[in-house]
Formats: structure tokens, C-alpha cells, sequence
């Protein structure tokens, strides 16, 4: 069900609705914060956020309340907030709107969630080729400041709290979490061993919160309408999955874009409501849901749950298209949520040529600590380049699922689970499309990925 | 240690001082801090390694390491404005392979180029967050989005001019 929403996306168009005086106007302007700094104890906060149901924004879908709940105050050590901002996901460009156009209210989200998590320090971690971003939130913070919403009395309370932009420079990896905290220490982007956590040991040996930009940003509109409130605009308010995100779509469809909706629209609903239909309305081959890392699905697929008890028995036989998009319901489905950001693939594309840009993507990011990523991901991009100048044997085709699962779960990181994942997607849904390659019916020279320049600039009208 | 040939612009300098505030550590400073010489010169040479380990006082070969691990520093001098085109799939599914096709046409160069006169340096990027707005590039710090045909053409006839 598609339930518009402006919470997050208030200032979006308005005129400079970067800046403090519309952010006063049209969103309360730090009134949420200032009431959280000045009236409530720390554990309240935590216990209010909990309340949101509200799954971090930036791919994992962790409860962000939860999060907060593991920031125990140390003797001697300052805690820190680590904003993610680093938005590289394949197919993701939400944290970026949000940045460049509502950037207070990440400001007021730092003050509120360092309050919480008792952090008196904020960095926000931007990818460097966002300059407008950087820029935006670099403008609101001074802003802020001088006014006295950041600084050393915070609406006159004694709880500082300061906010710095610190930018990376190219490298996907440095979205990962632990990989962010190196980075940001001014380290190669390498990703750390889990345990310790972050909230033992994060940023400079000392207990850290890492969120998604927009999990931060959703937080003033969190506690300004109640948690409890804010959690009950989602569909799956009862499966823990609440209020309202970003959801974006691109690709294949004639208005690709970023949007506020409560949680709980559908996939088809993200093609043809929000995304306009499929660029000269074809079919939908696949669609990949949040993110390069989060599995394929194609429109074929129904949901099996005959068992009354499962979660997912409401859609049993139903397309997997008509299921909402929630973080346990696309795990239901076998793929992920992610970063809720739908990639759309029509009818007549090369999923051989999708799978081998995806891969050459993983292969280019991976960082080289962990033999299986670091050689698998090479493997995977070498050998589809094979089999597209269909030059592969069948046997090295089937070795793509073996070096796959190989990868799954022995890595430092995550990064070798999205890698392997969407490689195993492939491999399952488009088996006699692989296969055609390696048995010389089809050339890799004569496939195309896209759709041509022209056909895309009428569908953009 | 031998006092190193390179040094920041005064105002530069201020800024660097204002980023060392930011954190706990001088380490902390080194990305901020190789994107301040990298602004000035252009690229990441030798003499930025060693002045940027001097003053935050680390080995050499971690102000090495940090640079060779990060696609956005310079080991070698590069054109006077870059043209990146993302190549990642939303990219492609709208049309990046034209995009890049038309550059390298008109340039005259292949990705990982530079021009002859030294203008352009032509490269494919990873997907950069406007999938929404594809196909896209990057032009030094500018993004230029919803491309067509028409669009690249007269980007790139600004850069060569
Ligand atoms: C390879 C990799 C890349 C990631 N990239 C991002 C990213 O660009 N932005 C982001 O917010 N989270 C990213 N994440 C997830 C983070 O590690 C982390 O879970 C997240 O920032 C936590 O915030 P949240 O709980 O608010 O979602 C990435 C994870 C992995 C494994
Ligand atoms: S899984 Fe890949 S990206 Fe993650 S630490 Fe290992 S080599 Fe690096
Ligand atoms: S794929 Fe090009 S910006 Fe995301």
C-alpha cells in the first residue's frame, strides 16, 4: 500500500530548504532537540527510540534503538557517533538527497542521537565525490553553531556536543563499518575483526554508534511525532519494521527517483506508481531491490509459506513482487532489503552482461585482506568475461558456484557475503541464459546492456 | 629529517589547523589532510608523502600506504580537469556505455587517458550515488547528470577549449 509521507522530505524543493530559516519554518526547527536536551535523561531517550521499530537505513536493517542500548558510559573514555555517509552501494542514491537538501536535519538527528548514546562528538563520514553533500552539511553546521544548537551549551544545557564532516576518498569498502573507523583514524580502509564491536572499541579504542546518514536524519521526526507514533505509519509496524523511509527506483523505468513513503509498498507498486512503468513498456525481467548486493528477483517468483505460523504465510502464492518491502520480508523472499533503493531491469536485457558489471564492480572494491574475497571476486569477473567471449567450459561455469559459496562466510567483512550472494542470484535465476554463452549460441559482442542513449532521454520526458 | 620542498598555501594551512581540532589523534588527520596537497598540486608526489608524514608524525610508509590504498589520490600528475563516467549497472542500463564511447571519441583517448595537451584525463567510476539521475559523470568537482548526447558534447567542448 503506498502511503505518501513528508517528514523527511519537507525542504526538498522549497527554496534554499537547506538552510536554517526553512528548516524553522517547515520542520520545527530544532525544537525536538532542544526539548530532548533540556527535559529527558539519557535512557529515556533510548527507551523512546526503541519504540520507533525503526531498521538502520544503511543495509543491515539492525533496530536502531537496539544499537543504542549497547553504548555503555566508560570511566575514562569519550563515546563517539559515526554517521555513514558514505552511500556506494551500487543502485543507492537516497543518503545524498538528504544531505544536499534537508541537511539539518542530520544536524538536529547528531545532536539528539549523541545525547542518547552519550557522545559528546559527531562525524559524519561523507564519500568525497559528494561536494555539494560536504558543502550542505558543512553550511548547517555553522549555521547551527552560531546559534548555540551546536557547540558547548546546546540550548543552554550542559551537554556538548560538536559535529564534524570528515570525507573519505573512494573506496567502497569504506561503507563497511569497522573499514569507516579505520579510515576515519586516517588508516587504510581495511575492515576489522568482529569482536570487538564498535560500541566497545570503535573510533579510537573508544565505544562508538555507527548509523546510516538517514537512520540519523529520521530521528528528530522520530521523537517530534512520538516513536511509538512514527512506528505505527509503517504497514509493518507489527513485524518491527516501522515508519517511513527514503525508497528510491532507477533503471528501467520511465520516472526514476527518490521518494518519502511509509514502510510497506510493494515492488510492483515501486515500478509502475512510482517509477512510471517500464521504459517502453516492457516486461520486467528482474529487479534487484536494494542495493547490487541484495539478490535478484524476477517477477515469476511466488511466495511459498503454507504454514499458517510463518511470517510470511499472509502472501503464500503470491508474486514476490507483491510482497512489502521490509527487512524480514525480503529476507523471507531470499534476498535482502538493503538499502531500499530498486534497480529495474526489463525484459530484453543481457542479465549475463548485468551479472559480469556487477561483479567487475566487487572485483575493483574488494580490499584484499581475505583470500576468498580478494581471489574469488578476480575469479567471478574473470571467468564471466570468459564465458561472455564464450570461450568458458560448462565446467567453469558450474566452478562459479563453488568459488561463491566459498566466499560466504569466510571473511572479515560482509563485503564477501554481497559479493557471493547476488553472484549465487545469478547464477540460480539465469542458468540457461549462462549456458547459451558457453555453448557459443549467443556473442558477447553483439549483446548490449542498455537501453540506447535516445530511448532513455524520451522515456526521461 | 630533511625539511621537505613542499608547503601548503597560508590559507590552506589555517584550514589544516582547523582540522586538526577535529580529532583525538594527528593520524586522523591524514586523509583531510592528503586532500589539502592534493587540491594544490594537483597529485600525490613524494615530497607531499613526506611532508604530510613529518607533520603528523607518522612513517613514511603509512602516508604511503593510506595513499596507494584510495582510488581518489594522484599517484602521478593527471590532466587539468578529470571527466569520470560511472560504468556501474543503473548507469548502464540508461546508457553509460554511450556516455563513455562518445568521450573517448571525442577526446581522442581511451579511460585511464589524458589528453596529449594535458586538458582532459578520461576514467570510469564506480557508481557514485545518482543512480536516480543515470547515466551521469563526474567533471573535477561538478556532477552532471540526466545525460544526452548533447549534453556531453558541449561539457566536453568547455574542457577542451
Ligand atoms: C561492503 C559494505 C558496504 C557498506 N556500505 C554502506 C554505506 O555506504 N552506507 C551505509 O550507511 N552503510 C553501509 N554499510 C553498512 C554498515 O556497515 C553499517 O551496518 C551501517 O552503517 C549501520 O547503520 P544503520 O544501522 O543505521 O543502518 C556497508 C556494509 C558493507 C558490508
Ligand atoms: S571480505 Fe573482502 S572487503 Fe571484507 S575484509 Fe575481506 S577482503 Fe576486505
Ligand atoms: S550506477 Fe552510476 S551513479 Fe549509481
Amino acid at each position: 500500500m503506498i502511503k505518501y509521507t513528508n517528514y523527511l522530505t519537507t525542504t526538498y524543493g522549497q527554496p534554499e530548504g537547506w538552510k536554517l530559516p526553512a528548516y524553522e519554518k517547515l520542520c520545527h526547527g530544532y525544537d525536538t532537540a532542544r526539548k530532548v536536551l533540556t527535559t529527558m535523561t539519557r535512557e529515556a531517550v533510548v527507551d523512546e527510540a526503541k519504540k520507533a521499530n525503526l531498521r538502520g537505513r544503511g543495509g543491515a536493517g539492525f533496530p536502531m534503538g537496539v544499537k543504542w542500548s549497547f553504548m555503555r558510559p566508560h570511566p575514562t573514555k569519550p563515546a563517539y557517533l559515526v554517521v555513514n555517509a558514505d552511500e556506494g552501494e551500487p543502485g543507492t542514491h537516497k543518503d545524498r538527497t538528504i544531505m544536499e537538501k534537508n541537511p539539518h536535519s542530520v544536524v538536529e538527528g547528531c545532536l539528539i542521537a549523541c545525547y542518547g548514546i552519550g557522545a559528546h562528538v559527531a562525524y559524519i563520514y561523507v564519500r568525497d565525490e559528494l561536494h555539494l553533500a560536504k558543502r550542505r552539511l558543512e553550511e548547517a553546521i555553522a549555521e547551527a553553531r552560531a546559534r548555540g544548537f551546536v557547540g558547548k551549551t546546546p540550548f543552554g544545557s550542559s551537554y556538548p556536543v560538536e559535529v564534524y564532516v570528515h570525507t573519505g576518498a573512494g573506496a567502497y569498502i569504506c561503507g563497511e563499518e569497522t573499514s569507516m573507523l579505520n579510515s576515519l583514524e586516517g588508516k587504510r580502509g581495511e575492515p576489522r575483526l568482529k569482536p570487538p564491536f564498535p560500541a566497545q572499541a570503535g573510533s579510537f579504542g573508544c565505544p562508538t554508534t555507527v548509523n546510516n546518514l538517514e537512520t540519523i536524519a529520521a530521528v528528530p521526526t522520530m521523537f517530534n511525532l512520538g516513536c511509538d507514533a512514527f512506528s505505527k505509519m509503517s504497514a509493518l509496524h507489527d513485524m518491527k519494521d516501522g515508519g517511513v523511509r527514503l525508497f528510491g527506483v532507477n533503471g528501467h523505468v520511465k520516472k526514476p527517483q527518490i521518494i518519502e513513503l511509509a514502510v510497506g509498498v510493494t515492488i510492483r507498486e515501486m515500478i509502475y506508481d512510482i517509477g512510471g512503468g517500464v521504459l517502453g513498456d516492457k516486461d520486467v525481467l528482474a529487479v534487484i531491490p536494494g542495493g547490487s548486493s541484495t539478490p535478484i528477483l524476477r517477477p515469476q517468483e511466488t511466495v511459498h509459506a503454507p504454514d499458517e505460523k510463518n511470517p510470511m504465510h499472509p502472501w503464500h502464492g503470491k508474486s514476490v513482487f507483491d510482497v512489502p518491502l521490509g527487512v524480514d520480508t525480503m529476507r523471507g523472499v531470499g534476498t535482502m532489503l538493503g538499502t531500499c533503493c530498486v534497480t529495474v531491469m526489463a525484459e530484453g536485457t543481457d542479465p549475463v552482461l548485468a551479472f559480469q558489471n556487477l561483479m567487475q564492480f566487487y572485483k575493483h572494491e574488494s580490499c584484499g585482506q581475505c583470500t576468498p574475497c580478494r581471489e574469488g571476486s578476480g575469479w567471478l569477473d574473470r571467468t564471466l568475461k570468459k564465458i561472455l567471449a564464450g570461450k568458458a567450459s560448462m565446467k567453469e561455469l558450474d566452478d562459479l558456484s563453488d568459488i561463491a559459496s566459498n566466499i560466504m562466510g569466510n571473511t572479515i567483512c560482509a563485503f564477501g557475503e554481497g559479493t557471493a550472494m547476488p553472484a549465487m542470484g545469478f547464477l540460480q535465476k539465469f542458468r540457461p541464459e549462462l549456458e547459451a554463452y558457453v555453448r557459443g549460441e549467443k556473442k558477447g559482442k553483439d549483446a548490449r546492456l542498455t537501453v540506447s542513449f535516445e530511448a532513455s532521454e524520451q522515456a526521461a520526458e | 629529517m630533511a625539511s621537505s620542498p613542499f608547503s601548503l598555501t597560508q590559507e590552506r594551512e589555517q584550514k589544516l589547523t582547523e582540522i586538526l581540532g577535529h580529532y583525538p589523534t594527528k593520524m586522523a588527520a591524514c586523509i583531510p589532510m592528503l586532500h589539502l596537497c592534493q587540491d594544490q598540486n594537483g597529485w600525490v608526489s613524494e615530497e607531499i608523502i613526506a611532508f604530510v608524514a613529518e607533520r603528523l608524525e607518522l612513517p613514511t610508509a603509512h602516508v604511503k600506504g593510506v595513499v596507494t590504498f584510495y582510488t581518489l589520490f594522484n599517484q602521478a600528475p593527471v590532466g587539468k580537469h578529470q571527466v569520470w563516467v560511472c560504468r556501474t549497472l543503473p548507469c548502464a542500463l540508461r546508457g553509460s556505455g554511450d556516455v563513455l564511447a562518445q568521450c573517448e571519441k571525442k577526446l581522442g583517448i581511451h579511460a585511464g587517458e589524458t589528453t596529449a595537451d594535458g586538458k582532459v584525463t578520461l576514467r570510469t567510476a564506480e557508481c557514485l550515488a545518482s543512480c536516480g539521475t543515470a547515466p551521469m559523470m563526474q567533471v573535477d568537482k561538478e556532477y552532471h547528470e540526466d545525460l544526452t548526447a548533447e549534453k556531453v558534447d558541449q561539457i566536453l567542448t568547455r574542457l577542451q577549449a
